[in-house]
């Protein structure tokens, strides 16, 4: 068993998994009813916050807890710009992510003083207090919220089964325009120095990775995806208010078990946490809150067992990343007995770790 | 080329160093002996800019650098290997001296594959090319210390305390290695207890006690101090 799954066949095979899960989005909505494109919705646009937390968390040493600051702030200007400002339903979700990265710059200064634990307690007193905002905007609810008017609603879909098809494909642009750009982020210069920051922050200094650059670089480049995940959640749930929108459960304590379950550090890992974590909502909700609490210790033994989560625990013997972020020698210039030496020598490491 | 003037580094109440004064020409490879605790790390952190001084100024050719980060300073041509290592643990040897060259080196992609696979052979990791760092041996990882610090092609190279556990001709190689990045114009201060591989190459020595240069000067001279053989020596 071993060796079947330390060989590459391995890797193929989990590619293939992942070629069939894109196939499959990309087929939805011809092969759902209404109530599973919501879920597959619901899905995707977790899949982009938890890509997001991962970059921030994972390898930018941001360990925010205030994400929901950037989803809510995106879902009220989405709101304002197509209910109050009348704009254009496309250009009304483009400007959440906008407005979104608008606010990321003074929330950067705040919270950048801070490190650590002390980071993640401000990143959630900013989200928490404009929250405090949003419930005082009168035009918007207040408190209690706003639902979107009929009209601006059936701009997205007459009929509600052409609404979900059409927010389903809004999402999966979305989440494709996150995943491949990121994915092009991480193999860049800039990625390679991430990824050494994940692995020995200080180390990564000390041979030239600018720390401070990269994790402002991270900071803006998450919150305009955060912003436009807001405005197609608010498609969703058709209303805005301060706890919905703003809602630290679930666009942030529901995405940080996501990521940790899958393995934090990797683009496998959200992926991975994200499909269990659906699983495990979709089977467990008839106990209600219960699946809030089941989660919790599942994660806990998950990170006690492998820190790098599910996805570490499969890296141990998977041979390769199935997203393949990493740089690889162009062409080993030494003879072939030096190739099959250091061939042979990957090979025993994975072995002896197994 | 590296000067230090009226360096002071104190933890707390401990006082590290004290009124510290260094000055390396260029094309210089000095040799900083001392006891344990003497301070030596912390004066290369101090010169590399992982801490700053209490105290005291930094220049590097002429420039005040006591305020530059520590990877801005990578940029300026300073190098470094730490004597406790700092790989990266789940990438691979290669990819570790990768971020060093793109990163430190400032070269594009392609030629800082070129630049990883070539000191990777010098230092003698080519066989663990694609091991994960956090599979090496301390051997190793010194080894890849080293090829960190060299894959920036340093105008400055700080090594501290490389030779040590090394077999002979492993010391020879090593040797050759320094004395190329010299050739190639490279500036070198090198922390080490291996007083014979020191004496091969060092143009000067240095001796920190107590937070001061008790004595420095060419090789033979300062090991020959009296009070070298004192505090150092145990003579
Ligand atoms: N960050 C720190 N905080 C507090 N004390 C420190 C710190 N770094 C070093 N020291 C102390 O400073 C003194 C000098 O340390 P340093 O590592 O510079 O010595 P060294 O000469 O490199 O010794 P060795 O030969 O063992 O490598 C030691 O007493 C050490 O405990
Ligand atoms: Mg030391």
């Amino acid at each position: 068993m071993t060796h079947f799954l330390t060989t590459s066949y391995s890797v193929f095979v989990g590619r293939l998994l992942l070629a069939c899960g894109i196939v499959f989005l990309a087929t939805g909505p011809f092969l759902l009813d209404a109530s599973g494109m919501q879920v597959m919705t619901e899905f995707m646009l977790m899949l982009v916050l938890a890509l997001m937390w991962n970059l921030l968390a994972g390898y930018a040493d941001i360990v925010t807890i205030g994400q929901h600051a950037f989803v809510g702030v995106g879902a009220y200007a989405f709101f304002g710009f197509l209910v109050f400002g009348e704009w254009n339903p496309y250009l009304s979700v483009l400007m959440a992510g906008a407005v979104a990265m608008l606010l990321a710059v003074p929330v950067m200064v705040i919270i950048f003083r801070l490190r650590t634990a002390y980071l993640a307690v401000g990143s959630w007193v900013v989200a928490e207090t404009l929250m405090l905002c949003a419930g005082k905007l009168s035009a918007f609810g207040g408190g209690s919220g706003i639902s979107m008017p009929v009209s601006a609603v059936k701009q997205f879909g007459a009929r509600i089964g052409e609404r979900y098809a059409h927010i389903y494909w809004l999402a999966l642009v979305l989440l494709a325009v996150v995943f491949i750009s990121t994915w092009l982020l991480m193999r860049s210069a800039v990625g390679l120095g991430l990824t050494a920051m994940r692995d020995n922050e200080d180390g990564a200094g000390a041979v030239g990775v600018n720390l401070t650059r990269s994790r402002v670089l991270c900071f803006l480049w998450t919150a305009p995806f955060l912003g436009l995940a807001g405005a197609l959640i608010t498609l969703q749930k058709l209303r805005v208010a301060p706890p919905a929108s703003f809602s630290i459960t679930e666009w942030t304590v529901y995405i940080i078990f996501i990521v940790l379950i899958g393995g934090v550090g990797s683009f496998e890992g959200p992926v991975i946490g994200g499909i269990v974590f659906f699983l495990l909502r979709e089977y467990l909700a008839e106990v209600g809150v219960w699946h809030f609490i089941v989660l919790g210790p599942i994660s806990i033994v998950i990170i006690l067992i492998e820190p790098r989560g599910l996805w570490g625990l499969l890296r141990r013997f998977v041979p390769g990343d199935l997203i393949p972020v990493s740089y690889t020698p162009s062409a080993l210039k030494g003879t072939k007995t030096e190739k099959a030496r250091s061939l042979a020598a990957s090979t025993s490491d994975v072995l002896s770790q197994s | 080329m590296l000067k230090l003037v009226d360096v002071s580094k104190r933890f707390g109440a401990l006082s590290v160093l004290q009124n510290l004064d260094l000055t390396v020409a260029a094309g210089n490879v000095l040799g900083v002996i001392g006891p344990n605790g003497a301070g030596k790390t912390t004066l290369f952190n101090i010169i590399a800019g992982a801490q700053v001084p209490s105290a005291g100024q930094v220049h590097l050719d002429d420039r005040d650098i006591t305020h530059v980060k520590v990877w801005d300073r990578c940029r300026l041509g300073i190098g470094r290997t730490y004597q406790v290592p700092k790989p990266f643990t789940h990438m691979s040897v290669f990819e570790n001296v990768m971020v060093a060259a793109v990163h430190g080196g400032r070269m594009g992609i392609r030629a800082a594959k070129e630049q990883a696979q070539h000191v990777i052979e010098l230092t003698g990791l080519i066989h663990r090319l694609r091991t994960p760092a956090g599979h090496l041996s301390l051997l190793d990882l010194k080894r890849l210390e080293l090829a960190k610090a060299l894959a920036q092609k340093p105008r400055l190279l700080l090594l501290d305390e490389i030779a040590g556990g090394l077999t002979e001709s492993e010391c020879d190689t090593l040797l050759e290695i320094v004395k190329t990045a010299r050739d190639q114009g490279a500036t070198i201060v090198w922390i080490e207890h291996v007083l014979h591989a020191l004496r091969r190459i060092a143009t000067r020595l240095a001796v920190l006690h107590g937070g001061t240069i008790i004595s420095s000067g060419a090789p033979d001279e300062v090991l020959a101090d009296s009070r070298v053989k004192e505090v150092y020596l145990g003579v």
